[in-house]
C-alpha cells in the first residue's frame, strides 16, 4: 500500500455522520472510522479512500450517578469521562486501558473506541468487560442507515443485545455516534497483596486460589523475573499481585483472610492504597513492555491454563487477569504461536508485528460472521481489512 | 396477538413430518398425538395456547442438527422450548410448526473450579446447576424467580435477571460460551472458558436472542464462590416517593446491594395475608434490602443502610438475625406472584424498566391508568436497577376483562418508554410485546435488527411471529436499503 495522505472527515455531529458514510457506501467509498486514532496499528485497515474520525462528537449527554448510568458521544475523551465520573465517587467499571504507551501512539483514547475494541483493563475478572457495561447506542451502519439499539437503563432485554456485537467488532459494522454505558460506585480503598518468587505455574496456582475465595478479588497478575526487572519495577524477582477494592473495613477483613489462605506462598507484602493504583496502572498499561519494538502478542486462554502459554512459547510474558490474559512478546513464527494457544482453548491478537492481527476463523463459524458483516457493512465499507 | 398465517399445506403434511423426524430421533422421541401434544400448547404466558404440529425431543447435538437440517430443506417452522417458564410467550407453538424440545439435554458435562466454570446441556436447571457446585462453595449468580423449573438453554434465549443482577448482572454477563447449532443445521462453537473470543461477540448476540438466531446444544456458565455472609433488611417507609429516595440515597453512598426490591403497599398486604413474612402492613413501602460479602462488610454496610433509611423517615427497620430470618423476609417477595389470587383471580405483569428517579411519576400515573381501565394494579419492583413489575388484576371469566388487561399493561409500557426506558426488562418481548416494539425502535431500527436474524436463519424459520411485528422476508431487507438510495442531508459538505 502506498503512503498516499489521505482525507480526515471531521464530522461534529451524528447527523454528519449519516451523510458521510451514506455516501460512502452509495459510491462504494472505503473509510477508516477513528475515534482518538490510538489503536489504528492494531488490525490495520487496507485501502481506505478517507478517515472518518469521530473526535468532534465529543460532547456528555447524560450523566446520571444515581441511575448508574453514562450516556456521551462516542468521541468523548476516556480522561474526560474518567475524570467526571470520579468527581461523583464512580468508576468506569471495566477499567479500560489507555495503550498509548504501549503502542507508541499518539492522542488520547475515546469511549467509542475503547468499546469498539472491548478493551477492558485489570478489574475484568471481577467486574466484567467493556461489552458487560455497553447498554446502548446509536450509531451510523455501512449501509448508511442511522440505527439505535439497547437503552439507557441498567436492566434492559428489549431487542437483540446489538450492543454486544458492536463491543469488539472494531468498527467494522457500523460507526457508533453516541453510547450509553453502566457506571459504578468506585470502591472507597484499595490494597494490593504481593508475593515473591513463584514461577509461573505456582503463580497462577496462587491467583486461581484467591479466585476462588469468597473475598471478591479485583485484580490478579503475575510478572516473571524478566520482566519485573524492567522499568517500572526494577525488581530481583517474579511479583505476584492480588487487588482487593471496597469499604474500608470489608478491605481490611478480606487482606486478612486472603493473606491466610495464601501462606504457603510464602512471604507476602502489602501495597496501600496510593502504591497499589501506581501497581495497577502499569499493569494495565503493560508499561514494562513500553519502547520494546519487538512483536507484541495480546493472548486470551482459559486462566489456569495462562502459566502454558509462557512455558509453550519463548518471549517474554506479563500475565494479567488471574493468567487468562498474556501480553507476550515474542519472534516466534505467528502460525506457530496461534496454534499453540489454540491448542490451550484461547486465541491471539497481534498488536505488533507482521502477522494478521485478528484470529483467522475458519468453517460455518467464518461464514456466519461473513454474513453478519454483510448484514451491516454490504459493501465492505467500514474499516476494510481490520477484522475480515 | 396475531401470529403468522398457518400454511395448510404444511399441516396437511403432518404424517409424513413425524415419520421423518421419528428417522432421525427414534424411539419415544417424536410426540405426533393429539393428547401428547396438550402439555405443550403453551408457557407460562397461559392467555396464549396452541396446539403445535409435533413435538420433538432429541437427545444429542447430532439429532438436534438433523431435525433443524431437515425442517430447513423442508420449509417447517421450529419453536424451541426449555422448560415452558417464558413470561412474555417465547416457546408459543405454531399451528404449522414443530416444537423442538430440550428437556433431555440435562446432564452437567463438567465442573472446572480452576476456571471457575462450568459446562453444561442446555435443559439443566438454573437452580440444578448452583446445586452442583454449592457443597464446594460455588454458585451460579442470576437467580430468575422460576429457578426451580426454567433451563439454562431458557435462560440463555432470554438473557434472565433475577433479584441478585443488580449486582451480579444478567445471563449476558454470566455465560461464557456455547454450542450452537443453526437453523441450516450447521454447529458452531461461540467462546470458551476464557475471558474474551474471537471474532465478534456472537454470544452476547445469542443471548437474549429468545431462540431466533440458533438452538443452544451446551452452556459454559460462569461460578462464583459463595459470599461468606448474608443479611436481608425490611425497611418500610409511609411512602413511595421515600422510599424511592432512599434507594438513590443507597447507591450515592457507594452501596450496590447484592438485592434492591420494593413493593408497594398493596402488594406488602397481599404478601403478608399469604405467607406472613412479619412484613409491615401499615407501610405505604417496602424495601427488601440484600448485602452479601464478608461479615465485616455486611455489618459496615447495613448500619449504613439502615442510618439512611431512617433519615428518610423510614417507619420500620429490621435486619435479619439469621438464615432462617433472611429467608423468611424473602418468602414474602418469592411468593408476591401467587399473593395476587387473594386480590383477583387473574393477573398480567408488566415488566418495563425506568430510570429510577421517574418512580414516583410512573407510580402516580400507573394508578391513574388504573381508575381509566377500571382495573386494579399492585407494584413489585426491582428497585436498585428500576426495572417494574406492575400486576394487573382482572378476572379472565368477564367478557373483555383479559383485553382491558392487556390495553392497560400496553399503556403502562408505553409510559416506560416515554419516561426514558424500556418495555421489557428481564422477561423477553416473545409475542407479549412484539407490538409494542415500534414504541422504542424505528423501522429502521426493526430493519437492522431483522437482518441479524437473517444472517443466522435467512429462511425465517426458527421461531417466527415473536420479537418483531412485522416478518419481512430477508430479500425485501436488503430492498430497503437500495431504496433508500437517496442522500440523506444533500446540503452538508462532502468529501
Amino acid at each position: 500500500m502506498s503512503e498516499v495522505a489521505i482525507r480526515t472527515e471531521r464530522p461534529k455531529s451524528a447527523a454528519e455522520v449519516l451523510a458521510l458514510v451514506a455516501d460512502a457506501n452509495a459510491a462504494g467509498r472505503r473509510l477508516e472510522v477513528v475515534g482518538g486514532g490510538t489503536k489504528r496499528s492494531i488490525g490495520a485497515v487496507t485501502g481506505a479512500e478517507a478517515i472518518l474520525s469521530l473526535a468532534g462528537l465529543d460532547k456528555v449527554i447524560d450523566y446520571a450517578p444515581e441511575e448508574l448510568v453514562l450516556t456521551a458521544q462516542a468521541g468523548t475523551k476516556l480522561s474526560v469521562l474518567e475524570a467526571l465520573v470520579a468527581a461523583d465517587g464512580q468508576m468506569l467499571p471495566f477499567e479500560p486501558p489507555h495503550l498509548t504507551g504501549l503502542l507508541g501512539s499518539k492522542g488520547e483514547p475515546t469511549l467509542g473506541g475503547v468499546l469498539a475494541a472491548n478493551l477492558s483493563g485489570p478489574r475484568r475478572i471481577r467486574a466484567g468487560a467493556a461489552r458487560d457495561h455497553f447498554l446502548g447506542f446509536e450509531a451510523v451502519t455501512g449501509r448508511g442507515e442511522a440505527v439505535k439499539a439497547g437503552g439507557k437503563v441498567v436492566k434492559n432485554v428489549t431487542g437483540y443485545d446489538l450492543s454486544k456485537l458492536m463491543a469488539g467488532s472494531w468498527g467494522a459494522l457500523a460507526v457508533l455516534t453516541e453510547v450509553t454505558i453502566k457506571v459504578l460506585p468506585a470502591g472507597r480503598t484499595e490494597v494490593t497483596l504481593l508475593f515473591f518468587g513463584l514461577d509461573d505455574q505456582r503463580a497462577c496456582e496462587a491467583m486461581s486460589l484467591a479466585m476462588n475465595a469468597p473475598v471478591e478479588l479485583s485484580a490478579a497478575a503475575h510478572i516473571p523475573p524478566a520482566v519485573a526487572a524492567r522499568p517500572p519495577l526494577k525488581g530481583e524477582m517474579a511479583v505476584t499481585a492480588l487487588r482487593l477494592e471496597g469499604f474500608t473495613a470489608s478491605v481490611a477483613a478480606r487482606a486478612e483472610s486472603l493473606g491466610a489462605a495464601l501462606k504457603p506462598f510464602g512471604r507476602l507484602e502489602l501495597l496501600d492504597a496510593e502504591h497499589s493504583r501506581e501497581f495497577w496502572t502499569q499493569v494495565r498499561e503493560a508499561q514494562a513492555f513500553h519502547g520494546d519494538r519487538r512483536p507484541l502478542w495480546r493472548i486470551s486462554v482459559p486462566p489456569a491454563t495462562g502459566w502454558r502459554v509462557g512455558e509453550a512459547l519463548a518471549g517474554e510474558a506479563l500475565y494479567d487477569w488471574a493468567g487468562g490474559l498474556v501480553w507476550l512478546l515474542s519472534e516466534e513464527d505467528p502460525s506457530t504461536l496461534r496454534a499453540a494457544v489454540r491448542a490451550l482453548g484461547g486465541h491471539a491478537t497481534c498488536y505488533r508485528g507482521h502477522a494478521p492481527a485478528f484470529e483467522p476463523l475458519a468453517g460455518p463459524l467464518a461464514d456466519l460472521t461473513g454474513r453478519v458483516k454483510a448484514a451491516f457493512d454490504p459493501k465492505g465499507v467500514l474499516n476494510p481489512g481490520r477484522m475480515g | 396477538m396475531l401470529m403468522p398465517v398457518p400454511d395448510a399445506a404444511l399441516i396437511a403434511r403432518k404424517g409424513e413430518i413425524v415419520r421423518a423426524l421419528q428417522k432421525i430421533v427414534p424411539g419415544e422421541g417424536v410426540i405426533g398425538d393429539p393428547s401428547g401434544l396438550i402439555p405443550f400448547q403453551s408457557d407460562a404466558l397461559s392467555a396464549y395456547r396452541q396446539t403445535p404440529l409435533a413435538v420433538v425431543l432429541p437427545e444429542t447435538t447430532a439429532q438436534v442438527s438433523a431435525v433443524l437440517a431437515w425442517c430447513q430443506a423442508n420449509g417447517v417452522k421450529v419453536v424451541p422450548r426449555g422448560a415452558g417458564t417464558s413470561l412474555s410467550g417465547g416457546a408459543l407453538p405454531l399451528q404449522d410448526g414443530v416444537v423442538l424440545g430440550m428437556a433431555k439435554f440435562n446432564r452437567v458435562l463438567e465442573v472446572d473450579y480452576a476456571n471457575r466454570c462450568a459446562v453444561v446441556q442446555p435443559g439443566v436447571t438454573n437452580l440444578a446447576i448452583t446445586g452442583a457446585v454449592q457443597a464446594d462453595g460455588f454458585y451460579y449468580a442470576p437467580d430468575p424467580s422460576s429457578q426451580i423449573a426454567c433451563t439454562i438453554g431458557g435462560n440463555v434465549a432470554e438473557n434472565s435477571g433475577g433479584v441478585h443482577c443488580l449486582k451480579y448482572g444478567l445471563t449476558t454477563n454470566n455465560v461464557l460460551g456455547c454450542e450452537l447449532v443453526l437453523m441450516s443445521g450447521e454447529v458452531v462453537r461461540l467462546g470458551g472458558k476464557g475471558f474474551d473470543a474471537a471474532g465478534y461477540d456472537l454470544m452476547g448476540v445469542v443471548t437474549g436472542s429468545e431462540g431466533l438466531l440458533g438452538v443452544v446444544t451446551e452452556v459454559t456458565v460462569r461460578l462464583l464462590p459463595t459470599p461468606q455472609t448474608a443479611r436481608a433488611m425490611l425497611l418500610g417507609f409511609p411512602s413511595v416517593e421515600a422510599a424511592g429516595a432512599c434507594v438513590g440515597d443507597i447507591i450515592a453512598a457507594g452501596v450496590i446491594p447484592a438485592g434492591l426490591e420494593m413493593m408497594d403497599g398493596p402488594a406488602i398486604r397481599a404478601c403478608e395475608d399469604f405467607i406472613h413474612a412479619g412484613y409491615p402492613t401499615d407501610a405505604e413501602a417496602l424495601l427488601i434490602c440484600e448485602l452479601d460479602g464478608p461479615e465485616a462488610e455486611c455489618a459496615e454496610l447495613s448500619a449504613q443502610v439502615v442510618a439512611l433509611a431512617q433519615a428518610r423517615g423510614a417507619t420500620t427497620l429490621k435486619v435479619s438475625g439469621s438464615e432462617a430470618e433472611r429467608l423468611r423476609f424473602w418468602a414474602g417477595r418469592k411468593a408476591a406472584f401467587p399473593a395476587m389470587s387473594r386480590l383477583a383471580p387473574d393477573y398480567i405483569c408488566m415488566d418495563g424498566t425506568i430510570p429510577r428517579r421517574q418512580l414516583p411519576h410512573v407510580l402516580a400515573r400507573i394508578g391513574e391508568l388504573g381508575v381509566t381501565h377500571g382495573l386494579g394494579v399492585t407494584n413489585v419492583f426491582h428497585a436498585g436497577d428500576g426495572n417494574l413489575h406492575p400486576l394487573i388484576l382482572f378476572d379472565a371469566d368477564k367478557p373483555g376483562d383479559l383485553e382491558k388487561a392487556e390495553a392497560f399493561g400496553a399503556d403502562i409500557l408505553r409510559l416506560c418508554v416515554a419516561v426514558g426506558g424500556v418495555l421489557t426488562g428481564e422477561h423477553g418481548v416473545g409475542v407479549e410485546k412484539r407490538d409494542l416494539m415500534g414504541e422504542m425502535f424505528d423501522e429502521t431500527d426493526l430493519a437492522c435488527q431483522q437482518r441479524v436474524k437473517c444472517a443466522f436463519d435467512p429462511d425465517l424459520l426458527l421461531n417466527p411471529g415473536k420479537v418483531f411485528p412485522r416478518l419481512h422476508r430477508c430479500a425485501e431487507l436488503g430492498r430497503v436499503h437500495v431504496h433508500r438510495g437517496k442522500v440523506a442531508f444533500p446540503d452538508l459538505p462532502r468529501f
